[in-house]
């Protein structure tokens, strides 16, 4: 199964290599990762997409937190999720073709962001199913270059961050240590 | 360190005087390292770091810090490592740029695979030549992260007085581990202020997570339910200094004891519920009980694959409670029915009054029975004209005893002879036995001694280590005379690297392809260094080559001659349940045997 995760972390040099490093010497299956800012100053966001079984996200999020500049470890997957990509691809026109494709790319609300004489380019968002569905259409017409982001996540309603369990495998866990600014740090994200 | 101990320090160090004033970075180390109380460090020089060096002779001078210099930075490394472990403070090692900071490769990924606390000094190049393939420049930080609990690459002197109190603080709380700097050379150079009065504010850095009492209250409840209970504990017990806790609730509740090859004499090896160390060359006594107890209770420790074993057959009808530090150990290996995540000095007293006095006589009964097969009485009482590995090793063990030293520390390296120590040689006490387990490094004995001594001159320190690993890292031989340190050596020279033989013999059809070894004489070489050595090839003569060890001053060498091709056994083969183990043949069944039978 495939679980989304976020993880905040302290946007300092050299960050991304640790927790990438630690995903692969740990031979954890990432299908896709994706890093940005977040809200919070100083702190980036990233989410990333997890192949496997609830032991082996258990011990993803478990390992991201003991890397010291990981502030905070979500496991989303079963919450109620906005979950986006978006692609941009490089179709191949004809006179004959460029109506068709950009019919498709109405039906889809993507949009045709630059054209010439024999090409178009598209940029579509939304889920990934979506985008998949997009690219199998046009794959016919001859795509010649494509770029996508990876998931990004964000819960619906309420922020995340709820104090629940992280892990639903056993039933023990262990309370955060109480520290003085953390319920701030949280209200913005950042820890 | 002990979380107590942790605290205590921490607040010493909030004491300190600590107006800002300003220095070089390279001023920041040496009063950082004071700050946290180091007192020695082990390094080499070279061009990165020398403006470190510089500034270390005026604290040379002042008696507060003294440099050890090594022969290799791999041994700075385990130095470190061996003052850690016998000192459970943080060690300090210290090295150049490129070639020296990827020598100390291997004493770092020792030292995180042990949970050892270490904070280890690089130089880097200048800032300004970072990324440029420049003289010495080797990405250290990529190189070591894996092998690191966390690194930092400095290129702001700014920020340098707060990255050295965070090292120091990773280092030592929680599930302790190795931490390194590497310092650019101008950034030694740059002056900057020096402060040491930070709040340490690491989000997410979750060091001591306290116990959820639910989970505490279940594993009471299983263990009083008991019937079969059996304790497995691992070196979280000696790095919480819990091992007085956990022989109370051993008596307790009558519940015997296995432990790690880390947690060797966890519980005192000579008490009746102690079985010793169980796993790939346990007693069988030890494995059988692993297999047949209902409720396991694991302590400190990881489920490393030695330990278990074949994990899908590992103590099936177990109730398994798990107490750890470190929450990412629960569930990795081994699915615990309760798992207790917090420090053992907080949840093992806790736990005490929840455990109900008890006794388990048919349990231990059967334990004794069991025992009795098995012992190892016939092997230790074994009479014969070849000197045999496992006598030499309980002679050391008799030997130690009557030595005047009160506090007895064995160093060994990796191998058949290291097995042959945690059998044969009887643990009193947690941390008495200092190894490499989970990295499993040649070549650490000696300078882990070197380490170790060098923290308690008044020690009775020896490194055991067969001829393969001696000859890793013998250049450290020259230390003792440098530095006046009494370290005892006993070489175990069988001629082979014993285990890989031992494996080419049991698994490979007797191939011994790169494992006979050529040894130089070690007494002569021991001359060299002016170091007393004997040979010994005889059994007659160990006691006394032994005497004469303890009885000469300073360092000693002994040669062990032993017979070559000894096995250590029990063996439970890779792959195996650790029941379905290779025992120990009587002596008599020996000789011309083939395949997998056994070589007494
Ligand atoms: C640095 C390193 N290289 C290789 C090994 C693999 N290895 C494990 S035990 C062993 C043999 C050790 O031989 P020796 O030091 O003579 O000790 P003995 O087993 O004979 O007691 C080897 C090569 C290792 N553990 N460490």
């Amino acid at each position: 199964m495939k679980y989304t995760l976020v993880a905040w972390m302290r946007d300092k040099p050299g960050v991304l290599s640790r927790v990438s490093g630690m995903l692969r010497r740990r031979n954890f299956n990432i299908d896709s990762l994706q890093v940005s800012h977040s809200e919070t100053p100083g702190i980036s966001r990233m989410t990333f997409v997890v192949d496997g079984d609830e032991r082996v996200v258990d011990q993803v999020l478990k390992q991201m937190q003991k890397v010291v500049d990981v502030t905070r470890v979500e496991n989303i997957s079963d919450q109620p999720t906005i979950l986006r990509e978006l692609a941009l691809i490089r179709v191949r026109t004809t006179a004959d073709t460029r109506r068709e494709i950009m019919q498709f790319a109405e039906i889809y609300r993507a949009q045709i962001v630059d054209i010439s004489a024999d090409s178009l380019v598209i940029q579509i968002v939304g889920a990934e199913d979506k985008v998949d569905s997009l690219i199998d259409l046009l794959d016919r017409f001859g795509i010649e270059e494509m770029v996508r982001t990876g998931r990004v996540a964000l819960a619906r309603g309420m922020r995340i961050g709820s104090h629940k369990a992280v892990s639903s495998v056993w039933k023990a866990r262990s309370t955060p240590v109480a520290n003085g600014n953390r319920s701030e740090r949280e209200k913005t994200g950042g820890v | 360190m002990t979380r107590s101990k942790a605290k205590q320090v921490d607040s010493h160090r909030q004491s300190l005087n600590s107006t800002p004033r300003e220095m070089t970075g390279a001023q920041m180390v040496w009063e950082a390292l004071v700050a946290e109380g180091t007192t020695v460090v082990f390094g080499h020089p070279g061009g990165a770091i020398l403006p470190t060096y510089d500034a270390l002779a005026p604290f040379e001078a002042s008696g507060a810090i003294h440099h050890v210099l090594v022969r290799h930075e791999q041994c700075a490394g385990h130095m470190a490592d061996g003052y850690a472990r016998a000192t459970g403070d943080v060690g300090v090692c210290i090295a150049t740029s490129g070639p020296g900071a990827t020598n100390l490769v291997t004493g770092l990924a020792t030292a995180q695979m042990d949970s050892i606390p270490i904070v280890a000094i690089t130089g880097q190049v200048p800032t300004n030549l970072l990324g440029t393939d420049a003289f010495q420049e080797s990405d250290v930080i990529g190189v070591t992260q894996p092998v690191c609990k966390h690194n930092y690459l400095v290129t702001d002197v700014n920020e340098l007085p707060l990255i050295l109190k965070e090292a120091f603080y990773i280092a030592r709380e929680g599930r302790p581990g190795p931490v390194l700097i590497d310092i650019c050379k101008d950034v030694q150079n740059a002056k900057g202020i020096f402060r040491y009065d930070f709040e340490i504010d690491l989000p997410g850095f979750e060091p001591w997570p306290s116990y959820d009492l639910g989970s505490l209250l279940d594993a009471a409840q299983i263990i009083n339910a008991a019937e079969r209970p059996l304790i497995m504990a691992g070196h979280g017990v000696k790095l919480a200094g819990m091992s007085q806790e956990l022989l109370e609730l051993v008596e307790k509740a009558e519940i015997p004891v296995v432990t790690t090859l880390l947690g060797t004499g966890d519980i005192p090896e000579t008490h009746p519920l102690s079985l010793g160390m169980g796993g790939m060359h346990g007693e069988a006594f030890a494995n059988m009980a692993v297999q047949g107890c209902d409720v396991l209770i694991a302590m400190g420790m990881r489920f490393d694959d030695r330990i278990t074993g074949r994990l899908d057959k590992f103590a099936k009808q177990a109730k398994i409670i798990h107490f750890e530090l470190d929450k990412a150990e629960v569930g990795k290996n081994v699915m615990p029915t309760v798992a207790v995540i917090g420090d053992l000095g907080e949840t093992l007293p806790a736990l005490l009054p929840l455990v109900s006095e008890r006794r388990h006589q048919n349990w231990t009964q059967t334990l004794q029975a069991w025992r009795g097969d098995t012992a190892d009485s016939d092997i230790i009482n074994y009479e014969g004209d070849e000197l045999t590995p496992p006598f030499v090793i309980r002679q050391l063990w008799h030997a130690t005893n009557t030595a005047k030293q009160q506090r007895v520390l064995v160093v060994t390296d990796v191998g058949q002879h290291q097995m042959w120590e945690s059998q044969y040689f009887i643990h009193e006490k947690a941390g008495q036995l200092l190894t490499s387990g989970g990295l499993g490094t040649m070549g650490f004995a000696l300078p882990a001694a070197i380490g170790a001594q060098m923290s308690d001159r008044n020690a009775l320190v020896w490194a055991v280590a067969g001829d393969g690993g001696f000859q890793m890292t013998l250049q450290e031989l020259i230390v003792l005379q440098q530095e006046k340190l009494p370290v005892k050596i006993a070489i175990i020279n069988n001629g082979f690297l014993g285990m890989v033989r031992q494996w080419q013999q049991i698994f490979y059809d007797k191939r011994y392809v790169g494992t006979p070894i050529l040894t130089p004489d070690l007494v002569k070489l021991a001359e060299a260094y002016s170091i007393p050595a004997l040979r010994v090839t005889k059994p007659e003569q160990v006691v006394a080559a032994y005497e004469q060890a303890h009885a000469t001053p300073g360092p000693f060498l002994i040669d062990f001659r032993v017979k070559e091709e000894v096995n250590v056994y029990p063996m439970v083969p890779p792959g195996a349940a650790v029941d379905e183990l290779i025992r120990r043949p009587k002596p008599g069944m020996v000789q011309g045997y083939s395949g997998v039978q056994p070589s007494w």
